[in-house]
This record gives C-alpha cells, sequence and structure tokens, in this order.
C-alpha cells in the first residue's frame, strides 16, 4: 500500500504504541509475587496468567527487564543432554520455543540450525555416543558424525591434523537452534501484561517476612507487600534472596563471559562447541559471531569482562576456525551463573511453604525459559511441583540424588 | 593481568592458581547425620561480600587461604593454612 504509507509518512497522527504498561503504583497485596523480571519470571508470570487464571500478580525486579542473564546468554536451544531427566526437561522447553514467536504474538527470531558438539578426543566420543542413545530413546534427534559429516555440514571448520586438538567426531543435534534472547523476555512480558499482571521495575525486594513458616510479605523499596506465595526467579543472585527466606543453596555465583564479533555476511549456519578448546560459536540474525566459552575460574557477584577469556577463546577458536583470524571483537561482557554441583537447576518447593524457587541457572538457562516458566507456573498456582521438575528439587542434595549434567555442559567447566 | 600474593612463591599471575572452594568446618564424620554431611559437602554460603576459600598455587602444588572480596574482587589478603589450625576451636572461616 504505498499510498497509505505516504499518507502516514507524511501525516501527523503517529501515535506511538505502548506495548508494556507504564509501571503501575505497588498494591499493598497480591496473590503471587515473582522475584525477578527475566525471561523465566516473565514466562512464570504468563502461564500463571494464561493456564491457571491467576492475574493477580506483581513481577518486581532491582534492575529493568530481562536486563540481567536473559540478555547476556549466547541464546542456544538444544535438548541434547545427558540425563533421561534433563533431556525430557529440555526436550520440552525446545517443542515450547519452537511455537513461541506465534504464541506469543512477537517474533523471537527462533532459527534452527543444528548444534554439533565437537569431539576431539576418546573420551569425548564416547560421551557423545552415550549422549546421541539417550536421546533417540526419549524421541530427541541427535547422532554421532564422522568428519565426512562434519565436512559436508560445516565447510568453515578446520578439519586438519595439524593442531593441537584434532576433530575426531560430533555429536550432531539437528534440532538445535538460535533466537533473540530480550525478544522471548518482551515477548512474555507483553503477553503477561495484557492478562492482567504487574511488571514493577527498579523495585528492589530488601526482605521477606515470614510467620508460621510461611512467607507473609514482601519487603521493597517502595513499600511491603502482602503475599499469597513468593517466586524467586533471579539466577546470579539466588543466594541472596535465599538468605531472606532462610535457607541454604548449593550454588555459587560465578560470572560467565561472552562476545560478539563485527557483523558478516551469513556464513557459519550450524551452532558449533567444543569441550575440549571451551568454544561455543554461533552467527545471528544480523551476522554478527556469538561466542562464549568457559565460567570464569572463581566466584564473583560482578558482571565485569577480563582480558584472559577473550584471549583464551580467540585463541581456542582460532584453531577451529583460522578464517576468523582478522575478524574483530566488537563487545564482550558477562553475566552472574548460578553453578550447582551436579550442572543441573533448582526447581520447585522450598523448606519455607509458600516460596517456590526457580534457581540453578549455570550456564543452561535460556533454552530452559519457556518450560520452566510453564511447569513453575503450575507448581505455584497447585502448590505441587509436576513430574517433569521432581529430579531437580532442591532436596535432591540431601538425598544423594543428583541429576549429573556435567557430561552435556556446553563446555568443560 | 590479576595478581594473587602466594604466601609460598610470593606475587603471581591469578591464572597459576585454582580456586577449591570455600572454607568449611567439616563436622565430626562418627556422630554427623546424612543432613549435615550432605549440607557440609554441597551447600555453600556464596556471600556477596569477604568469603574465605582454599586456593592452590598449581605449579607447586601449596595450598594456602585467600579473603576476597567477592563483590569488588579484591583480594584482602592470603596466609598459610596452619594459622587455621591454630584458632581454638578450629573457628575455620572466622577471622
Amino acid at each position: 500500500m504505498p499510498f497509505a504509507l505516504l499518507r502516514y509518512g507524511l501525516g501527523r497522527s503517529r501515535e506511538p504504541q505502548r506495548e508494556l504498561p507504564a509501571t503501575p503504583e505497588l498494591k499493598s497485596s497480591y496473590e503471587v509475587v515473582i522475584i525477578g523480571a527475566g525471561g523465566h519470571g516473565l514466562a512464570a508470570a504468563y502461564y500463571l496468567a494464561r493456564d491457571h487464571g491467576i492475574t493477580d500478580i506483581a513481577v518486581l525486579d532491582k534492575g529493568y527487564l530481562g536486563g540481567g542473564n536473559t540478555a547476556r546468554n549466547t541464546a542456544i536451544i538444544r535438548a541434547n543432554y545427558l540425563t533421561p531427566e534433563g533431556v525430557k526437561f529440555y526436550a520440552e522447553s525446545a517443542e515450547l520455543f519452537r511455537g513461541l514467536s506465534s504464541e506469543l504474538g512477537f517474533n523471537i527470531m527462533y532459527s534452527e540450525r543444528g548444534h554439533l558438539t565437537l569431539a576431539h578426543t576418546d573420551a569425548a566420543l564416547r560421551t557423545a555416543r552415550w549422549r546421541a542413545e539417550v536421546n533417540k530413546h526419549l524421541g530427541v534427534n541427535s547422532d554421532v558424525v564422522g568428519p565426512d559429516d562434519l565436512r559436508r555440514l560445516c565447510p568453515q571448520l578446520n578439519l586438519s591434523g595439524e593442531v593441537r586438538f584434532p576433530v575426531l567426531g560430533a555429536l550432531y543435534h539437528p534440532p538445535g537452534a538460535i533466537a533473540r534472547h530480550d525478544a522471548v523476555a518482551w515477548g512474555y512480558a507483553i503477553g503477561a501484561a495484557r492478562r492482567g499482571v504487574e511488571i514493577h521495575q527498579q523495585t528492589t525486594v530488601t526482605g521477606l517476612k515470614q510467620k508460621g513458616g510461611k512467607i507473609t510479605a514482601v519487603q521493597t523499596d517502595r513499600g511491603e507487600i502482602a503475599c499469597g506465595s513468593v517466586l524467586q526467579a533471579v539466577a546470579g543472585s539466588s543466594t541472596l534472596i535465599a538468605d531472606m527466606a532462610g535457607f541454604r543453596l548449593p550454588i555459587r555465583t560465578v560470572p560467565l563471559q561472552a562476545c560478539v564479533s563485527q557483523p558478516l555476511k551469513p556464513f557459519l549456519n550450524p551452532i558449533i562447541v567444543s569441550g575440549s578448546l571451551h568454544v561455543y560459536i554461533s552467527q545471528s540474525g544480523r551476522g554478527e559471531l556469538v561466542m562464549g566459552g568457559a565460567a570464569d575460574p572463581y566466584a564473583l557477584y560482578s558482571t565485569r569482562s577480563t582480558l584472559d577469556f577473550s584471549e583464551a577463546l580467540t585463541g581456542d577458536l582460532l584453531e577451529l576456525f583460522p578464517c576468523l583470524s582478522t575478524v574483530k571483537v566488537m563487545r564482550q561482557w558477562a553475566g552472574m551463573t548460578d553453578m550447582t554441583p551436579d550442572f543441573s537447576p533448582v526447581m520447585g518447593k522450598t523448606p519455607v511453604e509458600n516460596f517456590y524457587i526457580d534457581a540453578g541457572w549455570g550456564t543452561w538457562g535460556f533454552k530452559a525459559t519457556p518450560v520452566c516458566g510453564k511447569r513453575m507456573a503450575e507448581t505455584v498456582a497447585t502448590g505441587a511441583a509436576p513430574e517433569i521438575l521432581a529430579p531437580f528439587r532442591l532436596s535432591r542434595f540431601h538425598e544423594m540424588a543428583q541429576v549429573g549434567e556435567r557430561g552435556a555442559a556446553s563446555v568443560g567447566h | 593481568m590479576k595478581i594473587m600474593d602466594c604466601p609460598l612463591n610470593g606475587p603471581r599471575n591469578i591464572s597459576e592458581f585454582a580456586c577449591r572452594g570455600e572454607v568449611k568446618a567439616m563436622p565430626d564424620p562418627d556422630t554427623a547425620s546424612d543432613r549435615d554431611w550432605a549440607d557440609y559437602l554441597f551447600m555453600q554460603s556464596n556471600p556477596a561480600g569477604v568469603v574465605h576459600e582454599w586456593w592452590i598455587h598449581l605449579p607447586s602444588s601449596y595450598w594456602f587461604i585467600a579473603e576476597r572480596d567477592t563483590v569488588t574482587g579484591e583480594i584482602i589478603k592470603t596466609y598459610p593454612p596452619d594459622e587455621l589450625f591454630k584458632r581454638p576451636n578450629r573457628q575455620l572461616g572466622a577471622s
């Protein structure tokens, strides 16, 4: 419609369309208070409103919407985990991601690329076979491929034997995908706000009031809120909120850094991961190479960047992709992650009756956003964790029933 | 480059060291319940502030204690572990 467009362009009535309502006044009480307005907290709010008819919800965040780890991850979606519990959980998430743009009416730029976990040693190849068999058994598409397939799937990859760690094969996971991480948070926020959920940015939780083993009120720097139940979804700062609620967590806060290159023409289709070289790389929709590596070597509540990281990452990366030697790094940043001893999340009930936890997101949180939101909503609404979340309960550490996913973490940590 | 002051080897690049976790008081293995033991193994104080940790200088395999601020990243002090065991009641982690 060129004429309509011209008229619109010359016209003066261009009302901006506000997709998110302005932050309202804080009420004195809510049925559910969600701490943390990242992808996870907003998804939980969205599914509480959509599936359980609970709309009297306040989502609180000390910063801004999706400004924490939601905007700092490398946006990879995959389900090729090692344990049956993990595979089932992440497979449901991958399935939800596939339909999320149309579900939310908001383009999350979901793009299926295929995901290759390179094996440089016999041990890594064995783990790849193990993961492939567990995946196939549970209906997740994964297979072990050799150098010939790799040459076809990713011609840019250096498959020469003249390197420190020659590539022997890979775990190939065709449904591996990337998406725009901010859009996931925005889409859920808009969907939740449309259903009546209130999002309170720049609202810091300062304390939790308890009576008889239950949280009665959430104290914030904007006033006190009485609440029916509370969900914490603040990975990176989980311990600080759990301390307020009065229980301990098996979590260390560790920075995870990432960087992007200058934009390039599309040339790299699959997502490439190397555990031995501590590298993962994919090309985003706008052409930047999104690169990450190992988590930082010690605990820190900080999002500072280090030269050690970019130096180590680029050194290893150039072994896989010598063609990138003249490409510039444009931005580098860090997120604060919740590292757990078994590399699995902590979700479900806590020792405090009406207080629920969504934590333990080390390097695997973004890909779990939809499933975690949906299933945590179910947990908060019914007061009981569904079967799919049960293996990830906080009490597993006292029952010696960990869910060991270290072998499927994207890089060795 | 971040420098850590090793009590044995002096100031060295932090890449020569590895953090081996918070200093915790080990419960008595003979009397501890399974719950106490799991707490000891898995639970972390993870403070946003001063933390006492075991560190090792990898090339010399020398273990020591470091006090760090986990918000600013500052290494406050480092000292040999025997100082811990000289304390009355082995108040591990308390300075």
